[in-house]
């Protein structure tokens, strides 16, 4: 019974740590099956979580910290636009130097109106997205096995991992059963068709840019108001490489992105569980390995060793119109 | 009719270059003014703290050598056409074989241990290149990914070595044993106190003459004949008979192996000990360094120099003005990589359209001239 405490635990942060990088997973979906490669998915995640965290300190209000969140990603979102759709720009530079930006600045506003090393204020009460239980989730915590899955499991947390989750089959719906999702996904593969067929390719992918800055926007809202009660500077960790792990691991499909992030999420729950931890046969496994070990396997991914991943044919290329 | 034609050359080299740094500036000032600092005192007390005083200069060139190093490995890497983005995992995996070398040879002379290190942190930095160089070539994945992912995995890997490996049992801190003798790079306040404290030591002849190392290399052998063919069209190069996956691995191996010369530079340079994350992003700054210089010795030169002072006076600037602190250097760098690397298009198209005018004007005056002479 103890084993399967723990285990419920271990799943439950699991849970937590799945939707950050789900929300930045899908995030770099739309953008990339459009065509626009974003390795800046970390940099619009750690702007949209300061751009939370001031907001909702300033107004008490975790849900205008939500869209402040948002407004600063789109903000970071549009940049990389214009630098790499308008200017037709490198992409992958623009996406390094918008990381560089998010890093620096996030730093550097919260000192200058905070004055606590780069820190925003604690948060508390309304001003965080606060756990809420489904019905009868204390009555049923007493039932073995189905009650701790119910109540700790699956009731308990903030409207944004619901959020995050539900996201998933709306992806799917968007992008592979309507018209707009076909567009989006042949600006990547083919847009020569999607201008032939009298689509502006530009602002298909456009449109999928800024549905990227909504969503890096939501996923560091709920770092830095959800999962934590403020933001710290670099609080992003890795999160966004990892999200783009995943997405790679997941061959850039929205079904198999929720797989891959679980995976990574469950990756880093256990290696947080298994600090200093002895296991029985293998004896002390390095912490590190463990929270290496995404990086390792999309590398061995991308190399072809289990599966293939490819991504959008015309991914990074910008387009230009015949004349 | 207003016709697009290429810039100049000059134009091509130094204004569209200049003007995009400029506007990177000008913004840079803004978020200064922003903050609630006077952005033209902050530029007098950056410039001052870079170059007005020995250990400030000395200090511009320590940070310089690590930019000269880390643009060359990019820029060789960009040559070939690869974007490798792992310079900082390759120079931190590179402090290796730095602090191993010098531990082992602490007794001797620093003679015998630059080389040796620097082979040891070429070898390993280069391992480090080459792993991606090789997947890209052979496996066909894509070399940012993987040098991006190359990047956490040596972290977590580095973090490992110095927690369990290196670690010494009197010291709680995750650091190598500290080398005291022959293992440090002379500095050249040794020679002359002018550098006063700064950590200016011998590597940075060494960067000095591997920018002229990579200038033959690449324009004045065969290889480098390769590797810039390779690099503007694939195909072409396969076409003239040159292994365009062989150039590929070399490349991204010298790439990684120039990037490990940071190692030294900062491990036998200044810590003296193997320590976390001291590559400190420097790996990263090479981008924007290779970028700005045109992916040229020369341009790479200036451009290490630009960032050195960037670096020096910045933290001059975080002493000074309290409100500015350390990341105003990566708002700066950011702005520099967006200006002069993604959104290069700005200026280029309206001074395109300039000069296709200026030309246009040009030739109709002097097919007026013998017109209105015969006449």
């Amino acid at each position: 019974m103890e084993l399967f405490d723990s285990l419920i635990l271990l799943l439950d942060s699991t849970v937590r740590l799945t939707v950050p990088l789900l929300l930045a997973c899908l995030a770099g979906l739309y953008s990339e099956r459009a065509g626009i490669f974003d390795i800046g998915l970390e940099g619009k995640m750690l702007a949209g979580a300061f751009g939370a965290a001031v907001v909702a300190a300033l107004t008490g209000s975790a849900w205008l910290g939500l869209f402040a969140g948002i407004g600063v990603s789109v903000a970071m979102a549009l940049v990389h636009g214009v630098a790499s759709i308008t200017f037709r720009g490198n992409q992958i530079i623009s996406g390094v130097a918008i990381n560089f930006l998010a890093a620096g600045l996030t730093t550097l506003l919260g000192q200058t109106w905070f004055r606590q090393g780069g820190r925003t204020p604690q948060l508390n009460g309304d001003a965080r997205f606060n756990g809420f239980d489904f019905p009868f989730a204390d009555q049923l915590a007493e039932v073995p096995v189905v009650g701790s899955i119910y109540s700790e499991l699956l009731s308990g947390h903030n409207v944004l991992v619901y959020a995050a989750f539900f996201a998933v089959p709306i992806t799917y719906f968007v992008l592979f059963r309507t018209r707009f999702g076909l567009r989006l996904r042949a600006s990547g593969e083919n847009p020569k068709a999607v201008d032939t067929a009298g689509v502006n390719v530009n602002m298909m992918r456009f449109k999928a840019v800024l549905i990227t800055g909504i969503l890096c926007g939501i996923a560091g809202a709920y770092l830095s108001t959800g999962m934590s009660s403020g933001f710290v500077k670099d609080m992003t960790a890795g999160r966004g490489f990892i999200a783009l792990a995943a997405l790679i691991f997941a061959k850039w499909m929205p079904v198999p992105a929720l797989y891959a992030c679980l995976l990574f999420g469950f990756l880093s729950a256990l290696g947080n569980f298994m600090q200093g931890a002895e296991l029985p046969i293998i004896g002390e496994v390095p912490v590190q390995l463990v929270q290496a070990l995404p990086y390792i396997l999309t590398v061995v991914l991308l190399a072809g060793f289990i599966g293939k991943a490819v991504g959008p044919k015309a991914g990074g290329i910008p387009y230009v119109k015949e004349r | 009719m207003i016709v697009r034609k290429p810039l100049p050359r000059w134009a091509d080299l130094i204004l569209v270059p200049f003007l995009n740094l400029t506007l990177a500036f000008l913004i840079s000032g803004l978020v200064v003014l922003i903050i609630g600092e006077n952005p033209i005192e902050a530029v007098k007390i950056l410039l001052f703290g870079a170059f007005g005083y020995g250990e400030g200069l000395g200090y511009t060139l320590h940070f310089a050598t690590n930019f000269i190093f880390a643009g060359l490995a990019f820029s060789i890497a960009s040559h070939a056409g690869q974007f490798n983005i792992g310079a900082e995992g390759q120079a931190y995996v590179a402090g290796l074989g730095a602090i191993l070398v010098a531990l082992a040879l602490d007794q001797t002379h620093w003679l015998l241990v630059m080389p040796l290190a620097m082979i040891a942190s070429a070898a390993i930095g280069g391992f480090w290149g080459f792993v991606p160089g090789y997947l890209a070539a052979k496996r066909g994945s894509h070399v940012v990914i993987t040098t991006i992912m190359f990047n956490f995995i040596a972290s977590a890997f580095m973090v490992y070595m110095l927690n369990r490996v290196l670690k010494q049992s009197d010291n709680m801190a995750p650091e190598s044993a500290t080398v005291v003798n022959a293992g440090r790079m002379p500095q050249l306040r040794e020679w002359w106190d002018y550098f006063g404290y700064s950590p200016l030591n011998v590597m940075f002849f060494v960067a000095v003459a591997a920018l002229i190392a990579a200038y033959i290399l690449l324009w004045r052998t065969e290889l480098g004949y390769k590797i810039r063919t390779m690099g503007q069209n694939p195909s072409a190069a396969h076409y003239a008979g040159i292994s365009n996956s062989a150039i590929v691995m070399i490349a991204m191996t010298i790439s990684g192996a120039v990037a490990g010369m940071i190692a030294l530079n900062e491990v036998l340079g200044v810590q003296n000990r193997l320590v976390l994350d001291f590559v400190f992003g420097y790996g990263f700054v090479g981008i924007a360094v290779g970028l700005m210089g045109r992916n040229h010795p020369i341009g790479i030169a200036l451009a290490a120099l630009l960032f050195g002072a960037l670096y020096q006076g910045g933290q001059e600037l975080a002493f000074m003005m309290p409100a500015v602190t350390r990341e105003m250097i990566l708002v700066i760098q950011a702005l520099v990589i967006l200006f002069t690397g993604a959104m290069e298009g700005l200026f280029r198209r309206p001074l395109e359209m300039m000069f296709g005018m200026l030309e246009f004007s040009k030739s109709e005056k002097s097919d007026d001239a013998p017109a209105s002479s015969k006449s």
